[in-house]
This record gives structure tokens, C-alpha cells and sequence, in this order.
């Protein structure tokens, strides 16, 4: 049985709010304080992709076990104008934020498993795990 | 395996609150490896210092702990970028491996032999100003009287360079049944520039044919530089130069075609603009210069002579060459006739 709790971005705001929901996942599923910081890096990267090239989406994040093994899941959806090359988006040095951002290789690095699916003019949706070690 | 790490730094930095000495400070220093040794992020450097001093002096305030994990969250990006630069070290050494490997390859691919005609002594030498070269020598020995050759170059150096050579090898490779006079040759190596090459590359060819038979050296030029031709009867050299645009920007272009008679002890000088354009201390070379140092060693064979106008030139430059460097000689041989 999951729980999923939601947070629709539509403002910078809700970026906050999707760290602050992601951060206390984080802590109930018992990850210490360095990985709590990568799993809010990483849900603040998503949610910020959503908000700057989307327009809206929302952040979903579930904690999640699997053969005794915890963890949590972010899905990261949008329905914006989708990743037309997405080896490039992976590619390190091509950061799609700019500046500060991460970009995908780091949310990607931030986690331990991490799916893309995207279609142009369609929309996109990421989902990542962490899990427990 | 962190948790371990973590005990020796507690250790390291219980002795250093404690002492505060120089010391400790250069045990600390040495330890610091082997966090980079381990691969252990920013982020997590953090981290076991904190756990470390919650360990060593529980009672601090509150505001230090909290304090911490503002830090902690604050490396996490020093922490990404470290490992994305970690990440395109690696693939640089990747693409130096193919660099390697792809010279390899134009070497191998470019190889020409230079031909054996009576009566003709020909020498050259072509290098490379970086790792690939830009400039392309091509010789054809049609049959025992005739030999002919292309000098080429690209303008701009390296890989976009190399890959241009290759489309022009075979397009010369195609001729061997073909028409091999000059102006035919430009006119079918044009074309297939033209159809295979962006307008952003620009070559420039020339194409000589000499005959044995009439002792007669036939030209073509696709906007390249003239060839120096050295008159050994009067002392003096003569420019050869023939109309032509350079290759693949047009594909109806004419090319011209002349022809000179070599006399016993004639020789001609074909070059690219690395010879033409060195660059020395007070400026470009005078083509008289080049013109001297070719005539004070007329009487050695083709291949010194092109050794001699290299060796002299790069040591000019100090031998750091600023553009690929090519010349190739064709000298009408006394003993022969």
C-alpha cells in the first residue's frame, strides 16, 4: 500500500513546497541529513524545470520498499513542450536551467535510478528513486 | 568504509581542538586526500565533521548543528559540479585516445609514394602545425615518362581538415583510368567538393603533369599559391601561376592550363601558404628569400633541397610551425639527359 502526496507547480513558490513536502519524506523514510539534502536538490531541480520550460506540472513523491528495501520515488510531469534531444539533456556541461542548474546528469547523480519519458509537444515525465543503503 | 574515515578524522580532530598545533594542522592536510581518494563529496565531508563534533563536544548550542546542515545543503552543487568535471576529464581522455588513433589513421590513408620517372628527381616534405594535417600532397605516376601531383590545402587546420583530405584522396584515387590533365583533374576534384562539402570550407589545389617525353610541365591552379619556377640557364625564378577558384564553391568554374619546357637543371617549387606566409620575428618572409634559400642548394637532390627550405624556415619559427608546412620539388635531372 503507497502513499502519495502531490504538490502542482505552477509558481516559485511551489517549488518551496515541493522541497519542503520531498524533505520530510525524506526524514519519515529515515535518510540522514546529506541524503535528504540530494533528494531536496533534486525534487528543487525537477519542480524547477516544470516552472521554467513547462510553464505547470506537478511533483509527486512516494516512499516506496521493494525485497525489504526502502526508499523514495519522485515523478516529476509535466505537459509542456517535451525534450526533443534527450542524449543532449543527459549530456554533462549542457545545463537546460542555466547558471546554478543542475541540469538532468545532476538530478540523475543525486539519485540512484532515474527514468525519462518524454514526447515534444506531448510532455514529460521523470521519475527517480533513492533508496536506503 | 566511510565510517571508518569518519573515526580517524574524529581522532585527527580531537587533537587538534585539543592542541591546536601545526602539527595536527599538516596530519589534517595529509588525511584530506584521502577523502578525494575515496571519492567522498563536499557534502559528506561536512557530514562527518558534524557527527564527528557531535561526538567530541555534544554540549555546543543548538545553532552550530543547525548551522551545519545549512552547509551541508549548500555543497551539495560544489558536489555535483565536482563530479560532472570528474566526469568530463574522463571523456576528454577518451577523445585524446581517438585523437591518437584518428591520426593514426590519416597517416595510413594519406600515404603516397613518390614517383620514380627518367630524367625527373622529385623530394617533399609535408608537416603537420598541430596533430593533423591540413595540407595534402597526392602523386600519380601515370607510367615511366609521366608524373603528376596535387598539392592541396585546407584552410583551417585539424579534425574538419582531415576529414575534407579524405574526400579529396578519393576523389583522386577515381582518376587513375581517367583524363590526368591538370585542368580535367580540378575540374573533376571541384565537383565532388562541391557536392559533398558545407560553404564554410574552403580549399585550394594545385596540379601538376610533367611529361618525360617533352620534358614539359603542365599546371592548373584552384586558387592556390603559384609555384616558384627556377630558370637554371638564366639564375632566375619565375612565378607559375594559373586562373582558377578555389574548390566546391562553384561547380561550372574554367580552369586554366599552361605549360613550361624544363631545361637540364630547372626545377619547380610547389608550396602551400605555410611555406609562403612564415612568420618571423619582424613579419612574413619575402619571397625572395625563400627563392635564395632554394638557389644556394640547387645542386643537391630534390629531397635535400626540400629538407634544406624546411629546416631552415621552421628554424625561423623556432620550430613551432603556425601553419601546416608543404613543398614539393620537381627537378629535371642533369645526368639523365
Amino acid at each position: 500500500m503507497s502513499y502519495r502526496s502531490s504538490v502542482d507547480i505552477y509558481t516559485e513558490w511551489d517549488i518551496v513546497a515541493a522541497r519542503q513536502m520531498g524533505r520530510n519524506e525524506a526524514k519519515k523514510t529515515g535518510f540522514g541529513t546529506v541524503d535528504q539534502a540530494r533528494i531536496t536538490t533534486a525534487i528543487s531541480e525537477l519542480a524547477r524545470n516544470i516552472y521554467l520550460y513547462a510553464g505547470k506540472g506537478k511533483i509527486e513523491i512516494e516512499r516506496i520498499s521493494e525485497n525489504g528495501f526502502f526508499g523514495i520515488k519522485i515523478i516529476a510531469s509535466d505537459e509542456g513542450p517535451g525534450i526533443s534531444d534527450l542524449r543532449k539533456v543527459m549530456e554533462d556541461g549542457y545545463s537546460t536551467s542555466g547558471g546554478l542548474g543542475a541540469g538532468m546528469p545532476g538530478v540523475k547523480r543525486l539519485m540512484d535510478d532515474f527514468k525519462v519519458v518524454s514526447e515534444p509537444g506531448v510532455g514529460t515525465t521523470i521519475t527517480a528513486k533513492k533508496w536506503l543503503h | 568504509m566511510p565510517r571508518e574515515v569518519g573515526r580517524q578524522y574524529k581522532e585527527i580532530l580531537k587533537k587538534y581542538i585539543d592542541s591546536q598545533s601545526e602539527e595536527d594542522l599538516y596530519v589534517g592536510q595529509q588525511f584530506s586526500r584521502r577523502f578525494i581518494e575515496k571519492q567522498i563529496a563536499p557534502e559528506d565531508v561536512i557530514s562527518i565533521h558534524k557527527t564527528a563534533l557531535l561526538e567530541l563536544l555534544p554540549d555546543l548550542q543548538e545553532e552550530v548543528w543547525d548551522s551545519m546542515d545549512f552547509l551541508i545543503e549548500m555543497m551539495i552543487h560544489y558536489g555535483l559540479t565536482l563530479r560532472e568535471h570528474q566526469s568530463l576529464i574522463r571523456k576528454q581522455e577518451v577523445m585524446q585516445m581517438e585523437m591518437n588513433v584518428a591520426t593514426q589513421v590519416q597517416g595510413t590513408l594519406l600515404k603516397t609514394s613518390t614517383p620514380n620517372v627518367k630524367g625527373l628527381d622529385v623530394g617533399w616534405v609535408s608537416q603537420p602545425a598541430h596533430q593533423m594535417n591540413g595540407d595534402y600532397v597526392y602523386f600519380l605516376n601515370e607510367n615511366q615518362h609521366v608524373a603528376s601531383v596535387a598539392v592541396a590545402d585546407v584552410m583551417g587546420k585539424g579534425i574538419p581538415a582531415a576529414l575534407c583530405m579524405s574526400m579529396i584522396k578519393f576523389g583522386m584515387d577515381g582518376l587513375e583510368q581517367g583524363d590526368t590533365d591538370p585542368r580535367a583533374v580540378l575540374d573533376v576534384i571541384n565537383r565532388i567538393v562541391e557536392k559533398s562539402v558545407d560553404n564554410s570550407m574552403f580549399i585550394s589545389m594545385f596540379y601538376g603533369k610533367y611529361d618525360g617525353c617533352s620534358s614539359t610541365f603542365s599546371y592548373s591552379s584552384a586558387g592556390h599559391e603559384p609555384a616558384l619556377y627556377y630558370h637554371a640557364a638564366s639564375g632566375t625564378f619565375m612565378e607559375l601561376d594559373a586562373k582558377g577558384l578555389l574548390l566546391g564553391i562553384k561547380t561550372d568554374v574554367v580552369y586554366e592550363e599552361h605549360t613550361v619546357e624544363m631545361q637540364e637543371g630547372d626545377f619547380i617549387a610547389m608550396m602551400t601558404d605555410g611555406v609562403t606566409e612564415t612568420r618571423t620575428e619582424e613579419g612574413f618572409i619575402e619571397i625572395g628569400e625563400i627563392q635564395q634559400l632554394l638557389k644556394d642548394v640547387r645542386d643537391q637532390s630534390a629531397q635535400k633541397m626540400a629538407e634544406h627550405l624546411y629546416n631552415e624556415l621552421a628554424g625561423l619559427q623556432e620550430y613551432r610551425l603556425g601553419d601546416d608546412f608543404t613543398i614539393v620539388i620537381f627537378k629535371k635531372d642533369p645526368e639523365e639527359v
